[in-house]
């Protein structure tokens, strides 16, 4: 199996060590990863606040340089849901009949992290070993737009050692929504001290999510308050091993 | 109270304070955070547990959706049929093109009917139009009956949502009200007892005003017939004593055949308040001698709607059936409550409905004042696609302001002009990254976290601390571990 990685913008920037976890975790799977040295964005930052032409030319970056690739892996849920809720609509509006074609045929390759691994290679038990209690933030792009369903809960629930906290209100956004965490700060704000207070009452040690915008969020304001509990990308702890632990400095 | 006048909420988008800074006094206030909290989760519990129960609630709300749609696609022709059906039944149709020609066509018909006091049943369209202070000024009395509507006349206030509109108010505060405005020194916060004191209230009102003002949930173009849904038996009382009824309608309300509302009704109880039927569905058709009023009136509102019907991206707006159960469902409605949107219309749909019933030119911090997390499309009975329409409306207000020489410089302006340019080329990308590091490094401490941040950042680090830039990108770890491998 070949694939793919577009890592995102904010992930190569901020959240490395996410990117090395997914290479590691793949070609444990015997997954052939390549990644495109020329990626940067999907657009989905222009998109939802307004800037449609910007994001159409990111969109259309995308779909040129990964029309050859066999599989597209995207360890983001948001990035995904973007792709496949939002660039028809940009190429109805500013793109030609050849760009859409080319987007038919990608998006059935284009997946997930999370549908990449149950779906594409049909496994649960990645052989991970993660011995803390952990909650998931279920991110509301992963739920409503992309329907992952059940599919973080297989993978978490065979991680050797494990510890699953469910969390009240898992639905419930956490208040980034991308450029709103700045436009209305104050609001966002509010909405992040009411999900933490979810968050924190499982009393996990980390708090996971297959979105490390939600988790600069989320941890953000965990820092911030000393609270004892931090996030990691669900793909961190889907590498992590025996022999090779997650990179968290505990 | 005797603070309350000063932090009256504005609902009137032309005027309104923009949505981030009305919502600062409602975060504020931890009374308001806990009636609304506590209302919303009330109601969606019931809805939750009522829309489980059934078993075809996914092929009813795509039912709704094309009846609604289809309605709408053909407006023109079913709104032309349910007049002349009103008409037949002795009904009289009147056409207001905005909110001032609605006000002149009712105050005219009140003066026919030399009426100086109305009872009303609840109506958001007639708060949309600001019927209520228009009527006061021209010497009628307006005498709201729905027991949330007479709670805020009474008390002054604004309503903070469309179903419930005194949500915000809770038992105490209302006893409060009642005691003062009614003269009833020794009431209770006992609901039994606050009931009774607005039914006492209301008895009179009933017995003694001869001309209703209702709204409309639905007009049925097949038979001419006017739908209210209500819960306590008021609006039923305004549909059986007075002498003349006057009902102002939007247009979009229209439903093509009474068969129609058997989906209709269905979806709307069970995401409006959780049931299973409202208490009381009213429906009537023009004039039945002997029964009810013998004058009908039905006032078609316009008022914008057809400037967002002639947009086939914002068209789905209008499908609305006004059950509330978005801003139920919305993490930003359930912090800031309803007076933050500056609009009878609040949360999730409001904050699309509004700017364009303004056609774009007032309100538009409301398209953003959303995470985008999408539970309000999720529960839409009638499947309206909230967070596309927002984004549409985003991308129209951004087109308009960039345009003006003052947003050039603006920091978010600026960093997404900026951005565009880093992500054209990725070899821009990482040189930016690069200096980012170098810039950023400041304000880095020395356990690697930013935690005040200048301009834009400054929001972010308000509340929340930002982890600094890593040494090392991940497509430099690709390279150097490629470069190893060789």
């Amino acid at each position: 199996m070949r694939a793919s990685l577009f890592i995102t913008c904010y992930n190569d920037t901020l959240f490395p060590e996410t990117g090395r976890a997914v290479v590691h975790l793949l070609e444990r799977l015997g997954v052939e990863l390549d990644f495109k040295p020329k990626q940067t964005c999907c657009g989905q930052m222009h998109a939802n606040t307004g800037f449609r032409g910007e994001a159409f030319s990111q969109a259309k970056r995308f779909i040129r340089l990964y029309q050859d690739s066999e599989t597209v892996v995207v360890p983001s849920s948001s990035c995904v849901a973007m792709m496949r809720d939002q660039y028809p609509g940009l190429i109805a509006e500013l793109g030609n009949e050849e760009l859409r074609k080319q987007y038919g045929a990608l998006l059935p390759r284009v997946f997930e992290l999370s549908e990449f691994l149950i779906d594409r290679l049909g496994v649960e038990d990645v052989g991970a070993y993660f011995p803390h209690r952990v909650t998931y933030h279920a991110s509301c792009h992963g739920v409503r737009a992309l329907h992952l369903g059940d599919r973080p809960w297989r993978l978490m629930a065979k991680v050797r050692g494990l510890d699953l906290a469910a969390v009240n209100n898992a639905d419930r956004c956490c208040g980034f929504g991308g450029t709103f965490s700045v436009k209305n700060a104050e609001v966002s704000s509010a909405m992040l001290t009411a999900k933490l207070q979810d968050v924190l009452a499982t009393g996990a040690e980390f708090c996971t999510a297959l979105d490390n915008s939600c988790l600069m969020h989320l941890g953000g304001a965990m820092h911030r308050e000393y609270a004892g509990m931090k996030t990691i990308h669900l793909a961190q702890i889907l590498a992590s091993t025996e022999d090779s632990l997650a990179e968290v400095d505990l | 109270m005797s603070h309350a006048a000063s932090t009256h909420p504005v609902l009137d988008p032309r005027i309104a304070p923009p949505f981030p800074q009305a919502a600062l006094p409602m975060l504020r206030n931890p009374q308001l955070r806990k009636n609304v909290g506590h209302a919303i989760d009330v109601i969606q519990a019931k809805r939750a547990r009522l829309v489980a129960e059934k078993t075809d609630w996914q092929e009813l709300r795509t039912a709704a959706a094309a009846i609604r749609t289809h309605a709408l696609e053909n407006l023109g022709a079913y709104l032309e049929q349910f007049e002349a059906n009103c008409t037949a039944a002795g009904g009289t149709v009147h056409w207001a093109a905005d909110a001032s020609e609605a006000r002149r066509i009712i105050l005219h018909l009140l003066r026919q009917e030399n009426a100086t006091e109305v009872v009303k049943i609840k109506t958001m369209t007639s708060a949309e139009i600001q019927l209520n202070p228009f009527l006061e000024a021209a010497g009628v009395r307006t005498y709201e009956t729905d027991l949330a509507e007479i709670i805020l006349q009474l008390g002054e206030g604004e309503p903070s949502h469309i179903v419930v509109p005194a949500l915000h108010v809770n038992r105490s505060q209302v006893r409060e009200i009642f005691a003062r405005r009614m003269g009833l020194k020794d009431l209770s916060d006992d609901p039994q007892a606050l009931t009774n004191a607005a039914r006492t209230y209301l008895r009179q009102k009933f017995l003694t005003v001869p001309t209703a003002i209702s709204g409309a949930n639905f007009l049925v173009a097949e038979t001419g017939t006017v739908a209210v849904v209500e819960s306590e038996g008021n609006g039923r009382m305004c549909l059986t004593l007075p002498r003349t009824m006057i009902t102002l309608a939007g247009i979009e309300k229209v439903l093509p055949r009474f068969q129609d509302l058997e989906v209709m009704l269905q979806l709307l109880a069970r995401s409006a308040t959780g049931e299973r039927m409202n208490p009381y569905n009213s429906l009537w058709t023009g004039v039945t001698p002997g029964d009810g009023p013998q004058r009908f009136h039905v006032v078609l509102l316009d008022n914008g709607r057809s400037s967002i019907l002639s947009s086939p991206k914002q068209r789905q707006t209008l499908k609305c059936i006004r059950c509330a159960a978005c801003m139920n469902a919305c993490p930003v409605y359930r912090q800031t409550g309803g007076h933050a949107y500056g609009s009878v219309y609040p949360g999730p749909i409001g904050a699309i409905l509004t700017p364009q019933l303004m056609e774009m030119h007032h309100a538009q911090s409301l398209p953003f004042a959303s995470s985008l997390c999408g539970a309000c499309y999720e529960v839409c009975p009638v499947k309206i696609n909230i967070p596309e329409v927002l984004l549409e409306l985003r991308a129209q207000v951004t087109d308009q302001e960039r345009k003006h020489f003052s947003r050039f410089f603006d920091p978010m302006y600026l960093g997404l002009r900026i951005a565009n340019l880093l992500f054209a080329r990725a070899w821009i990308f990482h040189t930016a990254q690069w200096f980012g590091r170098i810039g950023l490094g400041p304000f880095t401490r020395k356990d690697g976290w930013i935690h005040s941040l200048p301009s834009v950042g400054g929001k972010w680090t308000q509340t929340r601390d930002l982890r600094g830039l890593p040494s090392q990108n991940f497509h430099e770890w690709w390279a150097a571990r490629r470069k190893e491998a060789k």
